[in-house]
């Protein structure tokens, strides 16, 4: 029971974070493997905030958000469009942008290192016990899963609900069509970059709130949120949340039943599942 | 063979030769240099064995060399080296396999996402059996094989490589990688086995990957997890193959020289901005050398070929 209450509270962040990598993979069509700095960086940026101003960081994402979408609005528009506008098909595009943002991932960490050293970092926080179903759970987690769910909602109304949303999930299904009906591919690929860098750091500011982080982690979570959205399909918000959840779910119990170290196996284990059973995912089209 | 073929081949060995004498001259700062440039040869020629015709990213390389690495570590108290060598070979032949035809029938996407994360999940495991059979997290390699040996066999190694590489350009396996990095879709369609071919260039720089790690362990008489399975190896290892130049078999080593020398200055001088050159490194490759310097060389000759008409 404490197994799936823990994995719940860690999914919904999780869900978080994936749904960031996932409007950039699947409508931006960028493969970003600096998520995960994306998402340390805005735990820097929740810490920093807490530990000079008590700034509760659940309030900082008021300032990480608009901060991360400016950067990464600025990062797809001057460093990633121009592969974008060079690649011939959809392979090279990947090649060019896995490495490209290999190197901004690289910059992010020597760049966090500089600014906070090598150390960890963890702040106490509502770090006051709260009893669920008979076992104690900290209220931080509690908090940032509300917190990660009320996101997550907001987000999924905005794209189901809105007419720009409406032209974000027309460029995920097929960008040059989405162009013939007169959307704006280029802007709508920024914006859903931009929106996802955004999404991320606040994914980072809640999770900042329950754990311990350090400039070189950001891999691991690069690592989960892609495992997540490929176990969830990459064009399908839902199998995105749901995914979250069975990875949160996976990782507490392969924590609390085998060993905390071996977390990573655990995901690996989805992924191989995931691979040889169903590789486009458990709410994906089979590709062409 | 053409007569240029033979005389090629007989400039390769006489240059192995050569390269062969340093540790007759220093066996200090200059030998250890050598080591490090010897073993990132041999990692990014045989990374660009596979990666380079058919673009698919591989990070396992410190995965496989420190399967490697820990085969050793394990064995050399019980098991003569060269039996270890073979082992390790055998070990990292037979997870490449596993790992090539898990992920390769895929889109590379999925294979970089695999191998991106590898090298830290067989740490955990590692370090996770060292801990349930209550033994410490280190191991002591204690051998008489000194860095000059090493050196050596590493410059076999190359050679082997190198070897095995010119045999593969030459083949149908080498026509037929070449066709699939082209495009994939026309390589099925003229009946090429796509998921066999890139199974067979993916295991043997796997397998290569493992035997460095296995011929290096002495060097290091301590070896614990974070050392044999540090990734920034698999990274350090792309940039220099793609700095060099993935597309030809002698471009990595024009990556390799440079930058072990720069990084060796700079993290000793600024430990902590590796980081950022690998980041910069990364950048460049893309923004501005696509092909390498090897391409850059290759397109000023073909202006000066025009040019002279």
């Amino acid at each position: 029971m404490d197994i799936i209450v823990v994995g719940l509270l860690l999914g919904g962040t999780y869900a978080l974070m994936a749904l960031g990598l996932q409007l950039q993979y699947g409508v931006a069509r960028i493969m970003n493997l600096a998520n995960g700095e994306m998402l340390v960086a805005g735990a820097f940026g929740a810490f920093w905030l807490y530990s000079t101003t008590r700034f509760s960081p659940f309030l900082s994402i008021l300032f990480v958000v608009p901060l991360a979408f400016a950067v990464n609005w600025a990062i797809y528009r001057v460093l990633l469009q121009p592969l974008v506008k060079r690649a011939k098909s959809q392979g090279h595009l990947e090649v060019d942008s896995i490495l490209a943002t290999f190197g901004m991932a690289f910059i992010l960490v020597g760049l966090m290192l500089a600014l906070f050293g090598g150390r960890s970092f963890e702040y106490l926080y509502l770090a006051e016990p709260v009893e669920i179903l008979g076992q104690r759970h900290g209220l931080n987690r509690i908090a940032a899963f509300l917190a990660s769910a009320v996101l997550c909602i907001a987000l999924a109304l905005w794209l189901n609900r809105t007419r720009l949303g409406l032209s974000l999930r027309a460029v995920a299904v097929n960008p040059s069509a989405a162009g013939l009906v007169g959307i704006n591919v280029a802007a709508a690929s920024a914006l859903a970059f931009a929106l996802g860098g955004a999404v991320t750091a606040a994914g980072g500011a809640m999770i900042s709130a329950f754990l311990t982080m350090d400039a070189s982690l950001g891999v691991l979570f690069t690592m989960k949120a892609l495992i997540i959205v490929i176990l969830g399909g990459v064009s399908d918000i839902r199998g995105t949340i749901l995914a979250a959840f069975i990875l949160g779910l996976a990782e507490t119990a392969v924590a609390s039943l085998i060993d905390p170290g071996l977390t990573l196996a655990a995901a690996y284990l989805l992924f191989i599942l995931i691979l040889l059973v169903r590789p486009q995912g458990l709410f994906g089209r089979r590709g062409t | 063979m053409s007569a240029r073929e033979w005389r090629n081949l007989g400039l390769a060995a006489a240059a192995l030769g050569v390269v062969a004498l340093l540790p007759l001259f220093d066996t200090g700062y200059w030998l250890s240099v050598g080591v490090s440039i010897a073993m990132y040869t041999v990692l990014a020629t045989s990374w660009a064995l596979f990666s380079g015709p058919t673009h698919y990213i591989s990070l396992a390389t410190a995965a496989f060399y420190g399967i490697g690495m820990y085969i050793v570590g394990v064995g050399i108290g019980v098991l003569p080296f060269a039996v270890l060598v073979l082992a390790a070979a055998v070990a990292g032949a037979v997870l490449s396999a596993i790992i090539g035809l898990a992920t390769l029938r895929l889109s590379g996407v999925y294979f970089v996402i695999f191998t991106l994360g590898l090298a830290e999940l067989v740490r955990q495991l590692v370090a996770w059996v060292q801990a349930t059979l209550g033994a410490s997290s280190g191991l002591y390699v204690l051998t008489g094989i000194t860095e000059p040996m090493i050196y050596w066999q590493l410059l076999a190694l190359a050679g082997l490589v190198y070897l095995v590489g010119w045999r593969i350009g030459r083949s149908r396996l080498g026509f037929a990688l070449r066709i699939i990095g082209n495009d994939e879709v026309v390589a099925v369609h003229s009946g090429i086995n796509t998921a066999r071919a890139k199974v067979v260039l993916f295991v043997i720089s796997g397998t290569v990957a493992s035997i460095t790690g296995a011929i290096l362990a002495p060097r290091w008489t301590f070896i614990e997890p974070t050392l044999a399975f540090g990734a920034m190896l698999s990274f350090q290892v792309v940039i220099m193959a793609l700095l060099g130049g993935a597309h030809r078999l002698w471009g990595p080593l024009v990556g390799v020289i440079p930058f072990t020398i720069l990084s060796d200055v700079i993290s000793a001088k600024f430990p902590n901005q590796t980081t950022l050159l690998l980041g910069a490194a990364f950048l460049l490759i893309v923004y501005l050398i696509p092909n390498g310097v090897v391409g850059v060389l290759e397109t000023l000759a073909r202006t000066r070929a025009r040019e002279n008409g």
